[in-house]
């Protein structure tokens, strides 16, 4: 029979300890955040309201709504989403379904390290370079999207190549036995079975895109606009381009004001990532293999 | 995985019956491939451009004005002026390397902890919730950092200190610390989900408690890994741009104090662009400070792949 010695109890002891200290940390690494989101629920919560969403700001934007601000927030991430998942997928699939091991490989997977890595004003300056100057686009929608598909490329790549490396070899070689080519294989056995991941991680890359402000600010994002984009050549203005311009540019803005941005810009990148994180719980329960 | 997908194609250049499958299924399977393969290196592509194109943008500079030893050495960055303009880039990299040392003194220790505890000690439910919040943590966006530094982390260093201005080091330091540390505490956790349970095992039969088995064997196999999630950590501290702009108080010194303000690379570059003619010194400078901030970034990436590769060779 197993009986505690001294030294079991003392190790034990010690091990309590260390469990405590590690919970502590982890409970401090959280709790000022959960603290800060609800000073901003407190702060920012009374300021939502229709108008705030659906109107114009005034008076030098120290009142009114935001609603440029969102649409322009919408119009980039849609655009920056034409432009990366298509690519995004065709990278992951490279990845997955077709090389080797072998050097070309080892530099795309750095390469994606440090296109995720490079500073994000190292992007907004890349695409005032080559967008806004070179290819001629000017500051628009346009330029500034791709500039932000570029840098969350990594995002959908990373989460589609996961999500295709599920599929079971097994499927793909069923697949094959049958004389289907390596396209027709992917097509119709490798993306449907790994469709919903795919997804989670394009929903990821919304919440990603949404909040970026560096990268825009001078590629494609306005200060204020009386008027909406009519074009991708226009530009326009973005929520969280917004949330800097009213708390450091502005003078006279009331308090709540800036609250009140930055809580509806975090509910948007906080629901976004809520929905990629239950829906990824929800297929690993669904999982039948 | 990697010689099953080259047997397929092979037998192609000989027999008849393969001949016979040249259709409009075979091409569309190269058109396809290529594609796909162009796909792929975009990675490769980008990264060249991003470096060609900043490069573009401030070769001009760096030829013509450009000088090593004042970019390295002076603490003065004064482009403005109109009389004599200098771009000594010291206190901006000082400025940085001050923010980014306080959010390493503020993230290390906590993001390893917290990575420990989800790794090692947690179990079920209160392991899934509490990764799931690191997650959501982690993608709270840079700006609305910076708005919390300046805004409510600004009024309590003022009142908790009693110093006069509460956007300097500290500020940035705490506020790029709780950003950065989400993402080193997932890396790390990734690292120490790397060690094989057999290791574990194997202590555990030995009779070794928990926290013997983490501190013997876990993390002495997991050291690559948590090296280079801290690497990682240090150079998203470097290249955070909005939470540094809005927090550091945005002054050219060299700091004497924590509670002094400073500016960084990255704040400086995305202050001062917006106001520059396109071609002018100014702007090549900018432009140069980006080259600079690419190379360091680059190579921390670099060195943070070598040492996980350097477990996977093991």
């Amino acid at each position: 029979m197993f009986v505690a010695t001294d030294l079991n109890r003392q190790n034990d002891k010690i091990q309590q300890r260390w469990r405590i200290l590690f919970m502590v940390m982890t409970l401090l690494l959280i709790l000022p955040v959960l603290i800060i989101l609800l000073l901003l629920i407190i702060r920012g919560g009374p300021m939502i309201s229709w108008t705030f969403l659906f109107e114009f700001p005034e008076q030098g934007m120290t009142a009114g709504g935001i609603f440029p601000a969102l649409l322009g927030t919408i119009f980039l991430v849609s655009v920056a989403l034409i432009a990366s998942v298509p690519l995004g997928i065709a990278a992951a699939l490279y990845l997955s379904e077709y090389a080797g091991d072998n050097w070309l490989t080892r530099v795309i997977n750095l390469a994606i390290i440090n296109l995720a890595g490079v500073p994000s004003i190292v992007h907004a300056l890349f695409g005032v370079g080559a967008f806004v100057i070179f290819f001629g686009f000017g500051t628009s929608i346009l330029a500034a999207s791709l500039t932000l598909a570029i840098m969350t490329l990594p995002v959908v790549i990373v989460a589609t190549k996961e999500s295709l490396q599920a599929v079971p070899q097994a499927f793909r070689e069923a697949c094959w036995s049958m004389g289907a080519t390596r396209w027709q294989t992917i097509r119709r056995i490798v993306i449907p079975n790994a469709v919903s991941g795919i997804l989670t991680g394009i929903i990821l890359e919304v919440s990603r895109t949404a909040g970026e402000t560096a990268p825009i600010m001078f590629t494609g994002a306005a200060f204020f606009l009386p008027f909406l984009p009519e074009s991708v050549f226009d530009s326009t203005m973005a929520l969280s381009l917004h949330l800097y311009v009213i708390s450091t540019q502005v003078p006279g803005v009331p308090e709540a004001l800036p609250y009140g941005v930055a809580l509806l810009l975090i509910a948007i990148v906080l629901v976004m990532n809520a929905i990629s994180i239950a829906f990824r719980v929800y297929l690993r329960g669904k999982k039948k293999w | 995985m990697a010689d099953q997908k080259q047997e397929q194609p092979m037998q192609a250049a000989t027999s008849i019956d393969a001949i016979d499958k040249r259709n409009l299924d075979w091409f569309l399977d190269k058109g396809v491939q290529v594609l796909i393969f162009i796909g792929g290196i975009s990675a490769i592509i980008f990264v060249l451009g991003i470096f060609v194109f900043i490069t573009k943008e401030g070769f001009d500079f760096v030829l013509s004005r450009f000088d090593l030893a004042e970019f390295f050495t002076s603490p003065n960055w004064r482009p403005t002026s109109s009389a004599n303009p200098t771009y000594g880039a010291l206190a901006l990299i000082v400025g940085t390397a001050s923010v980014t040392g306080t959010a390493m003194i503020v993230a290390i220790p906590f993001s390893l902890g917290a990575a420990i505890y989800i790794g090692e000690f947690a179990t079920g439910k209160t392991r899934e919730a509490l990764k799931i919040l690191v997650e959501l943590l982690a993608a709270i966006p840079s700006v609305v950092w910076g708005f919390i530094g300046l805004s409510i982390m600004n009024a309590l260093i003022i009142d908790l200190f009693n110093v006069p201005i509460g956007l300097n080091i500290f500020n940035a330091g705490v506020i790029l610390g709780l950003m950065a540390a989400p993402i080193m505490t997932t890396i790390a956790e990734d690292a120490l989900k790397a060690v094989p349970d057999e290791y574990r095992a194997a202590a555990e039969a030995m009779g070794a408690t928990r926290w013997q088995v983490i501190r013997k064997v876990v993390l002495p196999a997991a050291k690559n890994g948590l090296v280079a999630a801290v690497l990682l950590g240090v150079g998203r501290g470097f290249g955070e741009t909005m939470a540094v702009l809005m927090a550091t108080g945005h002054s050219v010194q060299i700091p004497d104090s924590i509670f002094d303000s400073v500016r960084a690379l990255t704040a400086t570059i995305a202050a001062e662009l917006g106001e520059t003619a396109v071609g002018s010194d100014h702007y090549g400078a900018l432009f140069t400070l980006g080259i600079f901030l690419f190379i360091v970034t680059f190579l921390i990436n670099l060195t943070a792949d070598l040492v996980v590769r350097g477990i996977k060779k093991k």
